[in-house]
């Protein structure tokens, strides 16, 4: 099993006292493409920090096991944390306008990348940044490598992160609303784009959206996290028959192109879901 | 209520609207779809009197809107814009928000017309003193409604007013501006790339492509599929295919 998340519990400190965001979060990635759904807030994003243990220090962790092939990330170093972090898992952010440096051009981000984990010279570097932006089905590499990431589209920057990512053949790669802050045909397109690479390069995937359908469509189970808890675990082909008045809530109120309302439905969140 | 004509704006040498034209009736919406760069926003915005180079012709209730407007339009026309994140001051408070453009026109009674503002997004009264950061992403939205509706206008331009929202939210928004169209008789232009908020909300939609509007139709026709530009038919086929769960 790639990665094992057994009773997950994040806390915050502030002054006073504890504030806890991840409440016993449980996941399991092996064969299975795993997803995790949820509004803003619940703590989607911290789980997939955590993973790489990449929290405020202000932030406890504490799991019944946490664990990538093997590895129990609770008792790691820093020193293997940095052989996992970036190398053996990839991360994809949500918006490129912020995680891409805008003054250095597209080549020599991507090529660092590259050298970070594999060494080499500079021109090697370069050389293999304009493979991978080939990979990622850029049409014409190195006319993007030399551009700075103000003058590409949104869904070309988002193709560069994963090209960035992509660079220490990573067996794990975690997307953390990657095509958010995307148009609905570019949005295709880099889901697309990332569901080929993962099962070319077989990778593992942990896809964190807050858009339920579209997760449905990709990944092959999905988690409904609130409030720091799953809510609701199930298969996506079983979505429609979900159970949980939560999931069933944020399905409903999302209009409908063929199945037109008047009003939509606004979801009702019940305290009893935080004690259940 | 609204006509736009011929509408062309560039920037530099570049032109990025290429002729544009609709009209919209009193009380109606008009909802314009596309992908990012095609120009929907900046047809907006140019509406909105933010960008000063374009030609053609805007005009808001028969008549034609000057290039430099004069302070009496935004009475009548106001905008809300995609991201209350960004849309409101961080270190002034929602009243101080909220006075402004009272304020600069000169009205009278501000004090009622921020209460009454407040509780027409059904925000409580308590809001009013709090700073943006105190308010979850659907009140400051609801603010910066508030923010355009104290002007009283006829005219609301809604630049993807609920894409930085979730689900949940975007739910209430919607609604909230559906009730408000229909207690203030308001016409719309509704921009975004949802076409599922835009049918829900517009009886009338614009597709644009590069530039130009490549259709016009009926939200029944874009629900029913009857479509007859390509780019309108593959946005519909992506938005039925990544609506329903698989």
């Amino acid at each position: 099993m790639l990665v094992d998340i057994q009773n997950l519990r994040i806390a915050f400190e502030n002054r006073s006292s504890w504030f806890g965001a991840g409440r016993g979060v449980s996941l399991s990635l092996g064969a299975e493409k795993p997803g995790i759904v949820g509004e803003r807030g619940p703590g989607k994003g911290l789980t997939g920090r955590a993973l790489r243990k990449l929290l405020p220090a202000n932030a406890a962790i504490t799991a019944d096991r946490l664990s990538f092939d093997g590895i129990d990330l609770l008792a790691a170093s820093e020193k293997q944390m940095r052989q996992i972090r970036g190398k053996r898992a990839g991360f994809i952010l949500q918006d490129p306008k912020y995680s891409l440096n805008p003054v250095m051009n597209i080549g020599r981000q991507v090529a660092e990348a590259w050298r970070a984990h594999k060494g080499g010279s500079k021109r090697q570097a370069l050389e293999a940044a304009i493979h991978l932006l080939d990979q990622v089905k850029i049409r014409n590499p190195r006319e993007v490598a030399a551009s700075y990431p103000h003058e590409v589209s949104g869904g070309m920057g988002q193709r560069v992160m994963i090209a960035m990512m992509l660079a220490p053949d990573p067996e794990l790669l975690i997307a953390d609303e990657p095509t958010s802050a995307l148009d609905a045909t570019v949005q295709a397109e880099i889901l697309r784009l990332i569901e080929e690479l993962v099962s070319e390069r077989n990778m593992g995937l942990i896809l964190i959206s807050h858009d339920l359908p579209l997760v449905s469509h990709f990944c092959d189970r999905v988690a409904v996290m609130y409030s720091g808890r799953v809510m609701e675990e199930l298969k996506a082909s079983e979505l429609l028959n979900a159970r949980h008045p939560y999931t069933k809530g944020l399905l409903n109120c999302m209009p409908s192109l063929t199945h037109p309302r008047d009003r939509l439905p606004v979801l009702n969140r019940d305290a009893s879901w935080l004690t259940a | 209520m609204i006509d736009v004509e011929n509408l062309r704006i560039r920037f530099g040498d570049r032109e990025v609207v290429k002729g544009v034209s609709f009209s919209v009736k009193k009380g109606d919406s008009f909802g314009i779809v596309g992908e990012s760069g095609s120009g929907k926003s900046t047809i907006l915005r140019a509406m909105a009197g933010l960008n000063e180079s374009w030609e053609g012709r805007i005009a808001f209730g028969g008549e034609p809107a000057a290039l430099k407007r004069p302070p009496g339009f935004f009475r009548r026309v106001q905008m809300v814009f995609q991201d209350p994140y960004g849309s409101l001051h961080p270190r002034q408070t929602i009243d101080r928000i909220l006075s402004e453009l009272p304020l600069v026109h000169g009205m009278d009674n501000i004090d009622k017309r921020i209460v009454q503002a407040l509780s027409d997004v059904a925000l409580p009264q308590a809001a009013r003193f709090r700073f943006p950061h105190q308010l979850s992403g659907g009140q400051r939205q609801r603010v910066a409604i508030a923010r355009a509706l104290i002007a009283d206008p006829q005219v609301l331009l809604l630049d993807e007013p609920t894409s930085a929202l979730d689900v949940s939210v975007q739910a209430e928004i919607l609604n909230l501006l559906s009730d408000l169209r229909e207690a203030r008789n308001l016409t719309y232009i509704l921009v975004s790339h949802n076409l599922a908020v835009i049918a829900h909300l517009c009886g009338q939609v614009g597709v644009m492509l590069n530039g130009e509007m490549v259709e016009q139709l009926s939200a029944q026709d874009l629900r029913a599929g009857k479509t007859s530009h390509a780019h309108t038919t593959e946005l519909r086929m992506l938005s039925v295919g990544l609506e329903e769960p698989a």
